[in-house]
C-alpha cells in the first residue's frame, strides 16, 4: 500500500527538495527584499519598518553616489570580462595542441579558479603592498618605478581587475577547452585542402565554430562578474575615496553600516533588474548569432 | 525498503536527540539548580553559564587571561567570543536585531554605538546596579569617561578603557637632525618635512588615512584651531577652523606621509612606525604597545610620547572612552551579567588590566603608583597632562555615526589626493547638514 502510494508521487517526492530550497532560499528573500524596498527600516527592534513608498527609489536614484558606483561596477566588469575572454580563449587555443606535460601545465594554470576568493584577496593585498609588497618588488627588480596599486584611486580599479583576471581567466578557458575538443575536424581538412593558413584557420574555421561556447562562457562570467563582491571587500572595501565602490559594495554599505535596510534592499533590486536585463540582452545576442550562422 | 525504512529512523532518531540535547543546554540559563543556593553566598551562580563577546583589543585579551580567575570565585561558566572591531559592531547589530539574548555581556565603543543601540532598547540601564555595591565606588570612574556612556541621563555601559590622542616621536632621529619636539603645528609640520626622506623610505608622519579610521584622527586637529564636526545643529565642516585643521593633517600625510597612506588605520600606520620608517606617529596612547614592544617593533627603545601640538585655539586633543562593557537588555540572568561586568571593572581587575598597559577609567587606579607600572613614565605623564583637559568625544554626535564618518572622511581623502580641500569640506558640509536634518526631523 505504501509503496504504491510512494510510487504514484515519486515525481513530487524527488523534486520536493530542489522546490523546497529554491523556494526557501532563492524566491522567499527576493520577494522580501523587494517588499523591504518600500519600506525605511534601520534594523530597529523598536521602531517598526515604516511604509514610505517609492520615496526609496527616488531618493536612490538622485543620490551621485548610487551612478558613480554604477559606472564603476561596468568599468570593472567590462575591463575583467574583455581582457579574460580573450586572454582565455587564446590559452585555451595554446593548451588545446599537444606537448609534453599538458595536463600538468593545465592543472597548474586551473589553480587561481579552485582557491577561496576572500583568502585571494588577502594575499593580493599583500602582493599590493606599497612599500614591501611583491609587485612593487617585482616591478623595482626589472627597473620600473614602484606603484601605489589599490591605494591609489587611479590605479585601485585596474589593480581588481587584474585580480580577477588572474583568478577567472581559467574558468573561460576551461569552457573554451571543452568547446575545442568537440569541434569536427572536416572544416579543418577542407581549410588545409584549400591551402588556409595557421591564423586564417584560427580566424575563419575555429573562432566561428566556437562561438557558441565562447558566448556561454561570456554569460556566466558576465553575472559573477557584475556581482563581484569577495575580492573587493576583502582588499579594498570600496576604498580609497570610493573609488572601487561597486553597487553590491555600496548595498554592503548602505545595509550593515548605515543601517538603512529599505534603501539597500532598493538598490538589490534596481541591481537585480540590471542583471536580468544584461542577461536577456545576452541571451538575445546568442539567438541571433545562431539563426545567422 | 523495510531496511532503509530502519536507517531512516535511526537519522531521524538520532537528530532528535541532539535537538533536545541542545535545547537542554540553552534551558540551563534560565532555570538554576535548586540545591546550590543552599551552598550559600560562597559561590553564588554555580553552574550558571555567561556568554561575553569581546573585540580583538588588547583590554579583551587581558580580561581573558583572568576570567579563570572570575570563574573560580562566582562557580560560573563564561563562554568567551572575540571579534575584529568591525566585525564585533557588525554581529552585535544583526544578533541583537533578532532578539537575541546572547551575548548577555560584550565590549562596545560608546561613541560609535551607545546611542544607537540604546535608541534601539539593546542596552540594560545599569543606574541602580552601580549603587547596589559601596565596594564598588563608581564615583571613582573619571567623570568624562561616565559622560561617554550615558545617554538621557541613563547609564548604559561602564567605561573601561580611556584614550587620548597623543603625539609618538623618535628621539634618536629628533636628536641627530638637531630638533626640539614640535609643540605647535607649525613645528610639527616643519620637524615632519625636515626628516621626510622618502629616498630612503624614511617618511615624516604616518597615520590613519582610511575613510572612515580618519575621522576620529582629525577631530583633533579640528579643535586645536577651534573647529568642530558640528555646533549647535549646524554642521561646522566647511568653517575656516575646521578646514584649517584638516588641511593639516591632510598635508602631514600628502606631503609627509608613507605611500599608500589611503589604505591605511590604525595598526598599518603605527606598524610604519614601529618598523622605524617614520618620524612622528600621531593615534591615541592605548595601542603604544604596538610600536614599544620589542617584538613588534625595531624601533621599541627610541619612542618619544609628547602632549598633542597646539594650534590656534591651543593643544585640544580627544580624551575619551574608546571601550566600555554594557549588558543586553535581554539577558536572561542580569543579575549574572551584572556581577561579570562588576568584577571586570573593580578596582583590583582594572589595576591588573591597567598593569598589562590598557589605559583604564578609574582615577584611583591612575593615581595609585602600581597603575602606571606599565606606561613608559613619559607616556604616563604625557597621558595624566591630557587627561586634565580635552574634548570628551572624537566622533559627531549623531545617531548614524558610520554614515557621518563615510561623509566627512572623504574631505581629508579628497585632500591626499591633491584634490581642492575647501571644495571638499563645502560638499560634504552640505551631505553633513542634511543628515543632521534628517535625524532632527525624526
Amino acid at each position: 500500500m505504501r509503496t504504491n502510494w510512494f510510487d504514484r508521487n515519486q515525481k513530487w517526492i524527488y523534486t520536493m527538495p530542489a522546490v523546497l530550497f529554491v523556494l526557501l532560499m532563492m524566491v522567499f528573500p527576493i520577494l522580501y527584499t523587494f517588499r523591504i524596498s518600500f519600506y525605511e527600516w534601520s534594523m530597529s527592534s523598536t521602531t517598526p519598518p515604516k511604509w514610505v513608498g517609492f520615496d526609496n527609489y527616488i531618493a536612490l536614484l538622485s543620490d551621485a553616489r548610487f551612478w558613480v558606483t554604477v559606472k564603476q561596477t561596468f568599468i570593472f566588469t567590462f575591463g575583467a570580462l574583455i581582457v579574460q575572454t580573450v586572454l582565455g580563449v587564446a590559452i585555451a587555443v595554446l593548451l588545446h595542441r599537444e606537448f609534453f606535460g599538458k595536463n600538468l601545465v593545465k592543472t597548474i594554470f586551473l589553480l587561481p579558479m579552485v582557491a577561496t576568493p576572500v583568502a585571494m584577496g588577502l594575499v593580493w593585498l599583500l602582493i599590493y603592498e606599497p612599500s614591501i609588497g611583491a609587485a612593487n618588488t617585482l616591478l623595482k627588480m626589472i627597473g620600473l618605478s614602484p606603484q601605489l596599486w589599490i591605494a591609489s584611486p587611479s590605479q585601485v580599479m585596474p589593480s581588481l581587475i587584474l585580480m580577477d583576471v588572474w583568478m577567472w581567466t581559467p574558468m573561460i578557458s576551461l569552457i573554451v577547452m571543452a568547446g575545442l575538443a568537440t569541434l569536427p575536424t572536416e572544416p579543418y581538412e577542407a581549410a588545409d585542402v584549400d591551402g588556409a593558413s595557421t591564423w586564417q584557420k584560427f580566424w575563419y574555421v575555429t573562432l566561428p565554430l566556437l562561438r557558441p561556447t565562447i558566448i556561454v562562457a561570456v554569460m556566466l562570467r558576465l553575472i559573477d562578474v557584475l556581482k563581484t563582491f569577495d575580492i573587493i571587500y576583502a582588499t579594498t572595501q570600496g576604498g580609497p575615496n570610493m573609488k572601487s565602490e561597486t553597487l553590491n559594495i555600496y548595498g554592503y554599505t548602505l545595509g550593515f553600516q548605515y543601517f538603512k535596510l529599505g534603501m539597500a534592499s532598493t538598490l538589490l533590486v534596481i541591481f537585480f533588474a540590471i542583471v536580468m536585463a544584461l542577461t536577456l540582452l545576452m541571451i538575445y545576442v546568442r539567438k541571433r548569432l545562431e539563426v545567422a550562422s | 525498503m523495510k531496511r532503509k525504512m530502519k536507517r531512516w529512523m535511526q537519522g531521524t532518531l538520532a537528530a532528535v536527540l541532539a535537538v533536545s540535547m541542545l535545547s537542554a543546554c540553552g534551558g540551563g540559563n534560565d532555570k538554576p539548580s535548586q540545591g546550590v543556593e543552599g551552598e550559600g553566598a560562597a559561590k553564588p551562580f554555580q553552574g550558571k553559564k555567561l556568554s561575553i563577546a569581546t573585540a580583538n583589543h588588547p583590554w579583551g585579551d587581558a580580561i581573558k587571561e583572568l576570567i579563570p580567575q572570575f570563574e573560580e570565585e562566582t562557580g560560573m561558566k563564561v563562554d568567551v567570543q572575540s571579534y575584529f572591531e568591525d566585525q564585533l559592531s557588525q554581529k552585535l547589530t544583526v544578533q541583537f536585531t533578532s532578539g537575541s539574548a546572547t551575548p548577555d555581556v560584550f565590549m562596545y565603543s560608546p561613541l560609535q554605538h551607545a546611542k544607537q543601540f540604546y535608541n534601539n532598547g539593546w542596552l540594560q540601564p545599569l543606574d541602580e546596579y552601580v549603587t547596589k555595591n559601596a565596594d564598588y565606588d563608581f564615583e571613582d570612574f573619571s567623570k568624562a569617561s561616565v559622560s561617554t556612556n550615558t545617554i538621557d541621563g541613563k547609564i548604559v555601559g561602564i567605561p573601561t578603557i580611556t584614550e587620548q590622542h597623543i603625539l609618538y616621536y623618535r628621539k634618536d632621529l629628533l636628536e641627530e637632525a638637531n630638533i626640539a619636539v614640535p609643540k605647535t603645528m607649525d613645528e610639527l609640520l616643519a620637524a615632519a618635512k625636515a626628516l621626510h626622506d622618502p629616498s630612503k623610505e624614511m617618511y615624516g608622519f604616518s597615520a590613519r588615512g582610511q575613510r572612515s579610521a580618519l575621522v576620529s584622527q582629525i577631530s583633533s586637529f579640528m579643535y586645536s584651531e577651534g573647529g568642530e564636526f558640528m555646533r549647535d545643529g549646524k554642521a561646522f565642516l566647511n568653517s575656516p577652523e575646521s578646514v584649517k585643521g584638516m588641511n593639516t593633517y591632510a598635508t602631514l600625510l600628502r606631503d609627509f606621509g608613507p605611500p599608500g597612506v589611503l589604505n591605511m588605520s590604525w595598526p598599518q600606520a603605527i606598524g610604519v612606525f614601529a618598523q622605524g620608517k617614520s618620524a612622528f606617529f600621531a593615534d591615541v596612547n592605548s595601542i603604544y604597545l604596538n610600536a614599544a614592544d620589542p617584538e613588534k617593533s625595531t624601533i621599541s627603545d627610541q619612542i618619544g610620547y609628547a602632549v598633542f601640538p597646539a594650534g590656534d585655539a591651543g593643544s585640544q586633543p580627544f580624551n575619551i572612552a574608546s571601550w566600555g562593557i554594557a549588558m543586553n537588555a535581554k539577558a536572561a540572568d542580569k543579575d549574572a551579567a551584572w556581577a561579570f561586568i562588576e568584577w571586570a571593572t573593580s578596582k583590583e581587575i582594572m589595576l591588573e588590566t591597567q598593569k598589562l598597559g590598557n589605559p583604564g577609567s578609574r582615577l584611583s587606579v591612575w593615581a595609585s603608583p602600581e597603575g602606571t607600572v606599565a606606561f613608559p613614565k613619559e607616556l604616563a605623564e604625557v597621558t595624566m597632562e591630557t587627561q586634565k583637559g580635552g574634548v570628551d568625544h572624537s566622533l559627531p554626535q549623531v545617531n548614524a555615526v558610520g554614515e557621518a564618518r563615510d561623509i566627512i572622511g572623504s574631505i581629508v581623502q579628497r585632500a591626499i589626493t591633491g584634490e581642492d580641500i575647501q571644495a571638499a569640506a563645502d560638499q560634504a558640509n552640505k551631505e553633513f547638514q542634511a543628515l543632521i536634518d534628517n535625524e532632527s526631523g525624526q
